[in-house]
């Protein structure tokens, strides 16, 4: 299998046809789920499901948005967006003061992230529950915002502080000279440096927010703060027959990552290396 | 954290590795950030993160329904834990599909890896559709194959029959249910996995294979003796990742199988959602949340301990 570099061109027959197995096994499902979202529910039906249907339509596109997907999708992008901001609000500024300072906090706060990449978002969410009631935040998109970055944190401190250690000190020393204080250095120097990083982190937070589901599922009950993914556990309940429909909600819960898949791939996968670490 | 600098080729990263040895030399006097910088994400991170996992424990002392106030209960919790066959039963199934996933997901993910970062003839295209299921969030997933499998509307009544399922009601048995769980949560993380195993073995010196072609070694001698070995640092992130993520396979069993059919699939965070939001017995809950807390915690440990798996560091390199 490993003939990458190996001079021997010869065909592998044992990977090819593992590969053509494995083609299959992602192909039928993804396939499927394209073909059935873009025909109808009675072509669906009468054809079955192994059959290419006759009839295809947009249609399932206007019923889904007729059902208040779009207000989904809003609410999704709004919990997307903020939960990025206050990553980087809140980490960047840490991660500096974990790499440049000498205080005693600094080490202790970096050992306790470390220590905290540990606990399972699943575990604690009775706790949450009673904290996010107690502060009144039951049934809003803050509910689901504060959870979501603080446990996407301790990875993304992880990373800044890492990508922060490698600014090289002649850029601190040089800023000095001008007079810079270390906010500005932080602002002027730090975060340019370390945008490759900061993009990474974005994806990663943005992915973890967007495809969140047990926040939500715990914090949201109303039907105007619901979110994509809680829409389409919505939809798989009220469609009981009706699969194109549901496929089609499915496809378009994904298409904002798709694009990243087709314009940022090498964002996308580093963001993604990350949310599976998590 | 190494893959995102690796794929990127940014001036900084260059300037970084240049000045990489007398980094840690000297001292320099440009000012320091104050605590200040780091207050905010600390306090964040405590009433976020670490409040609630020491009030997972205390809770478990309690008895709350979910509003109201919280009832101190003792040991009851606890004690109606020891006795109730359930949590017993959900952590034995949470513990065999840690281990079902563990044996399906890495030798596959290891095998597609290393086939990836070959240079076959169609291989960019392939493993663009390989790496498809990374697009779509757990709840789509499992929403796709809950229709997929759908006896009645979807393929499971072509499928069924062949792979010994009659009526084609996969998700209608237990020994079914608990496949497809370990199916479904393959074909969403496999490629995953995957990307691990492909960025180490693009790392692999090309001379090790080189050398063992001269020696007269085979392909299958050169997985065994040269991709593999290199890979060992990998094959321990990887399963990281894989047990503890098994462990909270939470949407996959609420979307597919709610836990069913008969509490087959009732991993211990389903038992705990059910117990806590579905009979409001908050303290309950936290009981079992302990549970899964220490089960986490122990399988972790575990591995730490017998792979030399030490630091966070060798995760971040394994990537």
């Amino acid at each position: 299998m490993a003939q990458h570099s190996s001079p021997t061109a010869r065909p592998n027959w044992i990977a090819g046809g593992l590969s053509t197995i494995w083609l299959i096994i992602i192909g039928v499902p993804i396939i499927s789920m394209i073909v059935w979202g873009l025909t109808t529910e009675r072509a669906f039906r009468d054809a079955g499901p192994l059959a290419i249907p006759t009839v295809w339509t947009f249609d399932n596109v206007t019923e889904i948005i007729d059902r208040g997907f779009l207000g989904y999708y809003w609410n999704t992008a709004i919990i997307t967006v903020a939960s990025i901001a206050l990553s980087l609000v809140l980490a960047l500024p840490a991660a500096y003061a974990i790499v440049r300072s000498r205080s005693w906090l600094a080490s202790a706060s970096f050992r306790m992230f470390l220590l905290g990449l540990a606990i399972p978002a699943q575990a604690v969410i009775i706790p949450l529950y009673l904290i996010i009631t107690e502060m009144g935040l039951y049934d809003t998109l803050i509910a689901v915002i504060l959870p979501t970055v603080a446990f996407t944190l301790p990875l993304v401190i992880l990373i800044l502080s890492g990508a922060l250690r490698d600014v090289p000190r002649d850029v601190y020393e040089a800023m000095t000279l001008d007079g810079a204080g270390s906010f500005r250095m932080l602002v002027n120097a730090v975060i340019p440096i370390a945008r490759g990083s900061i993009s990474a982190v974005c994806i990663f937070v943005g992915l973890n927010a967007w495809n969140s589901f047990i926040f939500p599922l715990i914090f949201i009950r109303s039907e105007e703060n619901t979110v994509v993914t809680l829409g389409l556990r919505q939809f798989q309940q009220e469609f009981a027959v009706d699969i194109p429909g549901l496929m089609m909600a499915v496809l378009i819960s994904a298409i904002p990552v798709f694009l990243l898949y087709l314009f940022a791939r090498r964002w996308l996968i580093a963001g993604l290396a990350g949310a599976g670490g998590r | 954290m190494q893959l995102p600098d690796q794929e990127t080729s940014l001036p900084a990263r260059r300037a970084a590795s240049r000045k990489r040895a007398p980094r840690r030399t000297g001292t320099d006097h440009a000012p320091r950030p104050n605590a200040w910088y780091l207050i905010p994400a600390l306090l964040f991170f405590l009433a976020f993160a670490v409040v609630p996992l020491i009030l997972v424990v205390v809770l478990s002392f309690s008895s709350w329904p979910g509003f109201g106030d919280v009832e101190w209960s003792g040991l009851d919790n606890w004690e109606r834990l020891w006795n109730d066959g359930r949590v017993w039963d959900s952590t034995r199934i949470t513990l065999q599909l840690t281990v079902l996933t563990w044996v399906t997901q890495t030798p596959m993910a290891i095998g597609i890896g290393v086939w990836a970062a070959g240079t076959q003839r169609n291989r960019a295209f392939l493993s663009s559709i390989f790496f498809l299921p990374l697009l779509l969030s757990s709840a789509a997933i499992a929403v796709l194959f809950h229709r997929f499998l759908d006896p009645n509307y979807g393929m499971a009544s072509d499928l069924g029959p062949p792979l010994g399922f009659p009526d084609g009601n996969i998700l209608g048995t237990s020994h079914g249910a608990f496949i497809v769980i370990v199916f479904v949560s393959g074909w969403q993380w496999i490629p995953f996995h995957s990307l691990l195993y492909q960025a180490a073995a693009r790392n692999v010196p090309t001379v090790l294979y080189d050398a063992a072609t001269i020696d007269g070694a085979n392909r299958w001698n050169m997985f065994w003796q040269i991709t593999l070995p290199q890979l060992r640092y990998t094959v321990v992130t990887s399963s990281v990742i894989m047990i503890v993520g098994s462990l909270i396979t939470f949407e996959t069993v609420l979307l597919l199988t709610g836990g069913g059919p008969g509490g087959a699939t009732r991993i211990l965070p389903y038992l705990m959602y059910s117990a806590g939001f579905e009979s409001f017995e908050m303290g309950y809950a936290a009981a079992i949340a302990t549970v899964l807390v220490v089960v986490a915690t122990t399988i972790s440990l575990i591995i730490v301990k017998f792979s030399g798996f030490a630091k966070m560091r060798s995760t971040l390199e394994g990537m």
